[in-house]
């Protein structure tokens, strides 16, 4: 059996953007509403043309997360997903879907799991990051070195807030693509685009080479069409999941078309 | 009095950390805003008038140093080692919580910043933080669960009256823990003019350091008192651990004599083999974790997700535990035992009818774990129960845990008034 290696995931972004100026990248909380949800979530995700996946794990404190994400979090706990029921989604999708997908989710787990066995989790399900919201970059050498001995990226998060040295040492311990949090606060709140976050993205282009993210506050076409030029990466969080119970499979599948139209 | 001085140096390998306990571990976003805090707090620490400011605050507004009382009846109930209290009690809003709220407060004017938020459980931060809040002049918002809001309605309607908004916590369980992540994301956002009163020696670098560097005036009066009123060193310290800031205060005091054994009593609630309890160290139902910004043994399952905790006190009933403690904890200079709902409820009945002190269901966990073990020492010895903070003012809870026929009758009563 010959094992074809993929790409690692700065390259494979690279060359989607060869062909289109901004990627997105989308989200949902596994086991919330349901697996079967998740399921259609993704070939929806799929079928739309979407570059990029973050499969967020359930944990009971998440303390980046707002309003609906922390009840999805909180009514997935409760619907009993464990790590094996995440791990086998996950797999499942890698397997079936052209997108690439990310770990999202809490440190605790990672520290519970072991850091060795949370990498050979990820990598076994096809997985290519993570993204760990409550994790500095202090605290990850030891993960991040491990990561990068089975091709997983450290997605890191740079935020508005952050002094240049601050982003430098950021941009110093990640890779594959960088996370732009677009404003302070939490998760699922409008952000006023304008305000201040070109001058933040030019901060973060000037620490690092990677590929920029931006997510927080991003909901609507209009949001990711101004983001081209800005960002490589449009992030869609909340706004997904707002759009999957507002809107339905059909409408859900339409809005995940109407955002990558605008990337093309 | 003096300054405290730092903990021997050798304990610490990181900054931050207490052994394997402690750190920082939050969203990116409050990076900048904990270094400005770290940098505010090592500014305040190094110079004594800031100490001495405190100390000056806590005597003209706050009552101290509270006393230490000796406990002639009890000590004779049991007939071995002589028993003395600290009366944390009668500290201003009485609890001990009142010490750590005025220090943070007096570093968030050194900082500038205008708005104070806090998380509360019982009530009982959240109303010294609403005190101080009025006393220095400043905004104030209070997250607390649903769940404690129904249970605790007389400290919303003094944190209303001092002018604090009361903001209820629908997620999670509603208790504190889900108080503690409402405020984490508040500051998220609010970072720029608020700072978060932490009200508990958890949380990430510096909130450990920092609310046992203030409570420590527990610790230090409390050493100087026992020399004074018994003549010696207690030979054994008792306190109760929620997240652990009366315990570590007072501990502080004795950690470097070595003949002080330092005991912490944590909720047994209805015994640690139902289940039903907030015992994280005691009887060793813990796991190392990292939640709510910090790392240290938290109640959670094998996939690390928090559990239910459980405690007659609401103020014990908590997944976490200070990181400095879990360190005293593993390097055996603490020793942690649990005390049962029952068994703090007779300890609670004991010693208001024997001494007239009425210690708050808290502050009852540690004289239940003194009284087991009172009889076994001798005469010559004295131990110290840390009273956290007094219970008159819970009447609603104790009296619900005393079970009190005629308070029962009294509340329909009085209902039955309001009624149209």
């Amino acid at each position: 059996m010959t094992i074809t290696r993929k790409p690692d995931l700065e390259s494979t972004l690279r060359r989607r953007l060869a062909d289109k100026p901004l990627l997105l990248m989308t989200h949902l909380v596994v086991g919330y509403p349901s697996l079967d949800d998740n399921w259609a979530m993704l070939e929806a995700m799929d079928s739309a043309g979407v570059d990029l996946v973050e499969l967020q794990m359930p944990f009971s404190e998440p303390i980046a997360d707002g309003p609906s994400f922390v009840k999805a979090n909180h009514d997935a706990i409760q619907a009993g997903t464990a790590w094996q029921t995440y791990f086998d989604l996950a797999a499942r999708a890698a397997e079936r879907f052209s997108f690439e997908i990310v770990f999202m989710g809490y440190y605790n787990a990672v520290f519970r799991m072991g850091a060795e066995r949370f990498c050979t989790n990820l990598a076994e399900a096809g997985m290519r990051g993570f993204i760990l919201a409550d994790l500095p970059p202090e605290e990850a050498a030891e993960l991040n070195a491990l990561a990068r001995g089975h091709r997983l990226d450290p997605i890191l998060i740079m935020t508005p807030t952050n002094s240049p040295e601050r982003l430098a040492e950021i941009a110093r311990q990640a890779s594959g693509f960088v996370y732009c949090a677009a404003r302070k606060g939490v998760t699922g709140r409008k952000t006023d685009l304008s305000d201040g976050v070109p001058a933040f993205m030019e901060r973060c282009r000037k620490a690092t080479s990677l590929p920029l993210g931006l997510g927080f506050g991003i909901r609507t076409a209009d949001d990711v069409r101004e983001l081209r030029g800005m960002a490589d990466i449009a992030i869609i969080g909340t706004a997904g999941l707002h759009a999957w119970q507002e809107r339905g499979a059909d409408g859900y599948r339409e809005y995940l078309k109407s955002l990558v139209a605008e990337t093309i | 009095m003096t300054m405290p001085t730092e903990r021997s140096p050798e304990t610490r390998e990181r900054e931050g950390y207490y052994g394997e306990f402690g750190g920082s571990f939050t969203p990116e976003v409050l990076h900048e805003t904990l270094a400005e805090l770290r940098a505010a707090f090592d500014d305040a620490r190094r110079d004594p008038a800031f100490w001495n400011s405190y100390v000056e605050m806590m005597a003209s507004y706050a009552g101290r140093p509270t006393p230490v009382t000796y406990c002639d009846n009890l000590t004779r109930t049991f007939g071995g080692a002589r028993i003395y209290v600290k009366r944390e009690d009668l500290n201003h809003t009485g609890a001990h919580k009142a010490n750590n709220v005025m220090g943070q407060g007096l570093l968030v004017k050194r900082m500038g910043k205008k708005r104070v938020i806090a998380e509360t459980g019982a009530g009982q931060h959240g109303v010294a933080t609403a005190t101080m809040a009025a006393r220095l002049g400043l905004a104030c918002t209070i997250y607390m669960g649903e769940e404690d809001i129904a249970r605790q309605h007389p400290n919303v309607f003094w944190m209303r009256q001092l002018g604090a908004e009361v903001v209820a916590v629908t997620e999670g369980t509603r208790t504190l823990k889900d108080a503690v992540n409402a405020c984490l994301r508040d500051w998220a956002e609010s970072m720029d003019d608020t700072h978060y009163v932490l009200g508990t020696a958890c949380g990430p670098h510096p909130f450990p350091q920092m609310v046992t560097y203030f409570q420590s005036i527990i610790g230090y009066e409390a050493r100087k008192q026992m020399l004074e009123v018994a003549g010696r060193l207690p030979r054994r310290v008792f306190a109760c651990v929620g997240g652990g800031s009366n315990a570590a205060g007072i501990f502080s005091g004795f950690l470097d004599d070595p003949s002080v054994e330092l005991v912490g009593v944590e909720a047994g609630g209805k015994g640690i083999d139902t289940g039903r309890h907030a015992a994280r160290l005691a009887g060793g139902k813990g796991r190392v974790g990292v939640a709510q910004g910090y790392k240290t043994v938290f109640l959670q399952n094998e996939e690390g997700l928090m559990q239910d905790t459980y405690s007659v006190a609401a103020g014990l009933d908590y997944i976490g535990v200070s990181p400095i403690l879990a360190d005293l904890h593993q390097k055996g200079r603490v020793r942690f035992e649990a005390a049962t709902d029952a068994e703090v409820v007779e300890a609670l009945r004991l010693t208001i009818r024997s001494e007239g002190i009425i210690p708050a269901l808290e502050s009852a966990h540690a004289f239940a774990g003194a009284f087991r073990e009172a009889a076994s020492l001798s005469s010559d010895d004295a131990i110290l129960i840390n009273q956290s903070g007094r219970g008159d003012k819970d009447i609603f809870t104790v009296a619900d845990a005393l079970d009190d026929d005629d308070w029962k009758d009294f509340i329909r009563r009085k209902s039955a008034g309001y009624e149209r």
